[in-house]
């Protein structure tokens, strides 16, 4: 099953790749990793996605509890929570697709940041699963390039993780 | 030289601190952490350190002839003593060769503090020379480590690593210095206490937790105990003890525990595992509760998981939360400091309103003593050829049982366990879990530095005393009066064995021919060598060897090349699944 986990780490040299190191280093899976400082600089907020067994999940999140700079780790999955992406796309956009990839972009209120007479690059923001069914959306001929920021994830409600 | 240390002056300015260089920084942070001895080999971005140590008495320094050697040495002078053990290094390969050290130290939880040399901030990440991304190579195989770039951290740098390597599940922590931070000068405050928000290990048993556990073994019909390393690394033997011996129930310990409960005592039933005996095993298989105390469910212990223990409710007390519910599924779950957990299992121990039931435990113990009948460990030593076991059995003897035992890794290192009956804890020190050949002659020197007054015995091969035989040099500058037990057999007998069992006999690189004459090699290091090629010499030449009190002394024991450790759980067979003699 997929998770969500969300990790506060002390924002230092070499955090991150304490953490990327231990999932390599123990075979877990990352689906995406994002990571970026929080309101408090010097904490860093850390969104994982990664998927395993409820037995390798409970190993996962000790084991990153177990890294000295992580201060807090918790599994989204477990409750109500919002999952957000970005993604930049450029594709191609001559003669008719011309206006077929500019409707398609507004059905998943996409934006179009930048245009060429050959391409449209498109902003899109939503769960993994949405900006998957835009690709899918498209012709695959017509996709030149895309870059996804990798999952960022809340919990729903007043609280904080 | 422009001092960096304006700005830290002047947010402090009431505390009257010393201004010191970086390097007489780490001597003095040593010196208010208590540590007598450093292992250690110089070089070029360790230099002012090796200045400033040469210039006071309180910090010892002893001089290896190999980094990985320093850091075995440390790491055992830390089992033997319970203090934290610190190895100093220099920067690229002297860091690499103290890899294998941690990565040892780190498998077997031992609280290390190893410093590290670096290249002058300015050149880090331009291919200097010498240069290694130290903290990146290490990272794995440490509890943390640290690159320390301002002199301004590094006295509270070096304070949380001793923490750190101390406290929770210790493990060891590397501090990597610029050289240029050690020449630097700054103002010298050591923190008395260190807080990290992000680390708080969990000392105390959840009350709940241990009131459950008591009752679930105080109503078992067939209990078992097991613990491993943690019990020796948490001071808990004590503890252990009194609660086994109040309830009665028999325990055995992993290769890692040996010595917590003593060998001697009838509940003992010796180590279980791969080359456990028939008893631990049998009773680990048949037991209807499972106390795993400080011990990880480790491969080798367990066998096939899916055959281990399968009647048995287990409990399960580790520091380390990750230890629990890894490999086998527990019941229930204590995490906490064993001293405490144990301390707080013998308090509601007293509240039980009964314990368990004694035809119960009367049929298990008649149970257990036809396991014992089985004698595993049985061996015949004619007059011919000397049997291995049959050294272990008579150093065993000869000193009293109470000699600290290293050893290394392979046939020697199962016998050692096997045949050297532990008493007390912190006597017996070998590499685990990273299973490291090298490790026993290094590891003997620091024991013999920590108790300059023991006994200390390694127990080798003659494989293993051949990745570390430099050290003699060592053992004769410090004038360190080890005794080497090399049970020689011609053979890396571990790879031997499997061969023999597994890969039809083809003996694949495991003879190893040419072997030095190990007693004119001991002679030219200055030591004494003793050889013996029969079962007559092997008494007289351990009395000898422990007669030269003062005296380093080599012992080759011929020994039969074709012997193999019984009992033997093939991998992935369950634990009743033994090859027996």
């Amino acid at each position: 099953m997929r998770h969500i986990i969300s990790i506060l780490l002390e924002n230092e040299a070499g955090a991150l790749s304490r953490v990327a190191g231990l999932f390599s280093a123990r075979g877990y899976n990352i689906e995406a990793m994002t990571v970026a400082p929080t309101h408090d600089a010097s904490i860093s907020r850390m969104t994982v996605a990664t998927s395993g067994s409820e037995e390798i999940m409970e190993q996962v999140l000790k084991q990153l509890n177990k890294l000295v700079e992580v201060i807090r780790v918790h599994d989204l999955s477990e409750g109500p929570h919002i999952e957000r992406e970005l993604m930049l796309i450029k594709v191609h956009a001559v003669g008719p697709d011309r206006e077929e990839v500019k409707r398609l972009s507004d059905i998943f209120r996409g934006r179009i940041i930048d245009v060429t007479d050959r391409s449209y690059t498109i902003e899109l923001t939503g769960p993994g699963d949405k900006l998957d069914a835009f690709i899918h959306a498209l012709d695959p001929g017509m996709v030149i390039e895309v870059v996804r920021s990798g999952a960022s994830a809340i919990s729903r409600g007043a609280k904080a993780i | 030289m422009t001092s960096p240390t304006t700005t830290h002056e002047r947010l402090s300015p009431k505390t009257e601190s010393e201004t010191l260089t970086g390097a007489e920084i780490v001597v003095r942070a040593l010196r208010d952490e208590g540590v007598e001895f450093v292992f250690g080999y110089p070089g070029g971005a360790v230099l002012y350190i090796y200045d400033a140590l040469d210039k006071q008495e309180a910090v010892q320094h002893v001089l290896v002839r190999h980094e990985q050697a320093a850091v075995h040495a440390a790491d055992a002078y830390s089992r033997v003593t319970g203090k934290v053990g610190v190895a100093l290094v220099t920067s690229g390969p002297g860091a690499t060769n103290a890899v294998t050290g941690i990565a040892t130290a780190y498998m077997d939880s031992v609280p290390l503090v190893v410093i590290s040399g670096q290249v002058p901030v300015a050149l880090i990440g331009n291919d200097a020379f010498q240069e290694v991304d130290t903290v990146g190579i290490t990272r794995p195989c440490t509890k943390h480590n640290f690159l320390v770039k301002d002199i301004k951290d590094l006295a509270s740098t070096l304070k949380t690593a001793f923490y750190l390597a101390a406290t929770g599940r210790p493990g060891p922590v590397l501090v990597d210095i610029p050289k240029d931070v050690t020449g630097h000068q700054c103002a010298y405050h050591y923190p008395d206490k260190i807080s990290l928000r992000s680390y708080k290990p969990t000392i105390k048993g959840h009350p709940g937790q241990v009131r459950k556990a008591m009752q679930m073994i105080a109503s078992a019909q067939r209990p078992m105990f097991y613990t491993g390393g943690g019990i020796v690394l948490g001071n808990a033997s004590e503890e252990l003890r009194k609660l086994v011996r109040s309830l009665n129930v028999p325990i055995t310990h992993t290769l890692m525990g040996l010595g917590a409960y003593p060998a001697s005592d009838p509940q003992f039933v010796g180590m279980l595992g791969m080359h456990g005996t028939y008893e631990a095993n049998m009773a680990v298989q048949h037991c209807d509760v499972l106390v795993a105390l400080g011990a990880r469910f480790d491969d080798r212990v367990t066998g096939n998981l899916a055959k281990f223990a399968p009647h048995a409710k287990i409990v399960h007390v580790d520091v380390d939360p990750s230890s629990i519910s890894k490999n086998v599924r527990v019941d229930v779950p204590i995490v906490g400091d064993l001293q405490q957990v144990l301390t707080e299992m013998n308090q509601v121990l007293g509240e039980l309103d009964a314990l368990n039931d004694p035809h119960a435990m009367q049929a298990w113990w008649a149970q257990i003593a036809e396991w014992r009948k089985r004698d595993c460990l049985h061996y015949q030593q004619d007059d011919q050829i000397i049997k291995p076991q049959f050294v272990v059995q008579k150093l065993f003897e000869l000193t009293g049982g109470d000699a600290i035992v290293t050893s290394d890794v392979g046939q020697h290192q199962m016998w050692a366990a096997q045949f050297y009956g532990f008493d007390k804890p912190r006597r017996w020190v070998n590499s685990g879990g990273l299973g490291t050949m090298g490790f026993g002659l290094p590891a003997a020197m620091g024991a013999q530095v920590a108790e300059p007054d023991a006994t200390v015995v390694c127990i080798t091969g003659d494989g293993s005393i051949q990745m570390n035989i430099q050290e003699l040099s060592t053992c004769q500058q410090y004038k360190l009066p080890l005794k080497v037990a090399c049970l020689n057999n011609h053979y890396l007998g571990m790879v031997r064995q499997w061969q023999e069992f597994f890969y039809e006999d083809r003996y694949a690189m495991s003879y190893v021919d040419a072997l030095p004459n190990f007693v004119k090699l001991a002679e030219a290091y200055g030591h004494i060598g003793l050889r013996a090629d029969t079962p007559a010499d092997v008494e007289p030449v351990i009395r000898e060897a422990l007669r030269l009190k003062d005296r380093m002394v080599f012992m080759d024991f011929r020994v039969d090349a074709k012997e193999n450790v019984y009992p033997m759980v093939p991998v992935g067979a369950g634990l009743s699944d033994m090859i027996l003699v």
